[in-house]
């Protein structure tokens, strides 16, 4: 895994905010090869192989119930594949879990905050569960970006749906990781919030992240491709 | 390693933020304690003599009562998931809520051991022991129960199970744990029930992290 040397440009790029972007540190690439998913006793899918470079993201499209979170887990390794194996860097993903999971941030169906904290501890806390440092002036400048200036105290219990959702996504400026796997992120996102999260996630790919998400809805993100279940 | 005081002082946060919950627990240890005396009567040779069992298995209870909610919100809500994945090994951050679980059920019901000694007229010999082998047992309940907790994550019904699956293995704390203080008030040596204790503690502390570990991935999936 080569460090990567960034460009003068993208580093003025993105000077205003190089949390998201200071990101790929090592330059992994993803690969899956014949993965067969099962549910129960019912195969949803069986011999899927897929790969995924550096600048590059990947939306998971397919009915409801035809596996695109359970394709979703696997390659974040909270399930493991009846059959296959999913390689980072071109090492399998059960054998340096830890490594793995430095370079990927997922983000599920569930909201994974604390309902009786602020939305500032929430961010403080699991910023600190993944033994990062982040001072308190990023972790509001995240929020802010999300459009929750003045909320950042209240508890979670008082905010709404799209609003938890924000605070969730505030999260992905500020782990540092490369390949992020988000479930259905512009679920219960306002307009203006989906375009924000475009842009975050355009931003990402630019300099060199990694993206797979699901969605029902076109996302316009350049360098993407589509893989149907 | 911050990531484990983190975890701890969330743990504490919630917990004071829903102060019931934790209360809940040690009115619980309270009350079922304070029952005996009020049932049995002025009857003290009686009283003393039951003490370390009624006193013990109270404890067991509701260690038992704080466990159900131990991993169950964070399940729920899906921070168990992001615990899994994060760099942080999940076993660092796993013994550091079993460890809070401790601080906030186990050590409160060693301090209000005293208070309940005094209700069964122990003396103070017999209670300066019953408050060291209840802050030597009190970490291994929540340790073996931890492994219980994460094995019912998710079981329909999972409480009652949890208590069937916890209590036998809870066994071995309650007879050395009483054996010591009833040692100490027929006046023998307390050395051994002390040794036995602190020898199933490190047991504990070396695998039940690993086991609930296990576990919990288990029900992740």
């Amino acid at each position: 895994m080569a460090g990567v040397v960034r460009s003068s440009h993208f580093l003025f790029m993105t000077a205003h905010f190089p949390s998201s972007l200071a990101s790929s540190v090592a330059n992994g690439q993803l690969r899956a090869s014949q993965l067969t998913c099962l549910r129960g006793e019912r195969i949803l899918f069986e011999g899927l192989d897929l790969h995924l470079d550096a600048g590059e993201w990947l939306h998971v499209r397919g009915e409801n119930g035809v596996g695109k979170t359970s394709l979703l887990r696997l390659l974040a390794g909270l399930a493991q594949p009846a059959s296959g194996g999913i390689f980072w860097g071109g090492l399998s993903i059960t054998i340096d879990p830890s490594t793995y999971h430095q370079h990927l941030f997922f983000l599920g169906h569930r909201d994974a905050l604390k309902e009786d904290l602020s939305a500032l501890e929430n961010i403080a806390i699991a910023a600190a569960l993944d033994g990062q440092r982040i001072s308190e002036d990023r972790m509001l400048a995240a929020l802010h970006r999300f459009g929750l200036r003045g909320r950042e105290d209240l508890p979670v219990t008082c905010l709404s749906a799209g609003q938890k959702r924000r605070v969730l996504l505030a999260r992905l400026l500020l782990r540092s990781s490369q390949l992020w796997i988000l479930d259905e992120p512009f679920n219960a996102l306002d307009s203006q919030a989906i375009k924000m999260l475009e842009r975050v996630i355009g931003e990402h790919i630019a300099a060199g992240g990694m993206v797979i998400l699901t969605s029902h809805q076109e996302v316009a993100i350049p360098n993407g491709r589509v893989i149907e279940l | 390693m911050n990531a484990f005081f983190a975890i701890i002082h969330r743990e504490v946060l919630l917990v004071l933020r829903r102060k019931s919950e934790a209360l809940t627990v040690l009115f619980f240890f309270l009350i079922v304690t304070s029952l005996f005396p009020l049932g049995i009567g002025a009857d003290v040779a009686l009283l003393r003599k039951i003490a370390p069992g009624v006193i013990w298995v109270a404890a067991l209870l509701s260690t038992i009562l704080g466990l159900q909610r131990l991993f169950a919100s964070d399940y729920a809500d899906g921070t168990l998931e992001q615990m899994a994945l994060s760099p942080t090994p999940f076993v660092l951050l796993v013994g550091g809520k079993i460890t809070a679980h401790w601080l906030l059920c186990g050590l409160p019901l060693v301090f209000l051991a005293p208070f309940i000694g005094i209700q069964f007229d122990l003396d103070l010999e017999t209670l300066r022991t019953l408050i060291l082998a209840l802050l030597l047992g009190t970490p291994i309940l929540s340790l073996i129960g931890a492994i219980g907790a994460a094995l019912t994550l998710g079981v329909r019904g999972g409480g009652v199970l949890l208590s069937l699956l916890v209590l036998p293995l809870y066994i071995p704390v309650l007879i050395f744990g009483a054996g010591a203080v009833f040692a100490t008030s027929a006046g023998l040596d307390v050395g051994g029930h002390f040794s036995l204790l602190a020898a199933l503690l490190v047991l504990a502390i070396a695998f039940a992290p690993w086991a609930t570990t296990a576990a919990l991935r288990i029900a992740i999936e």
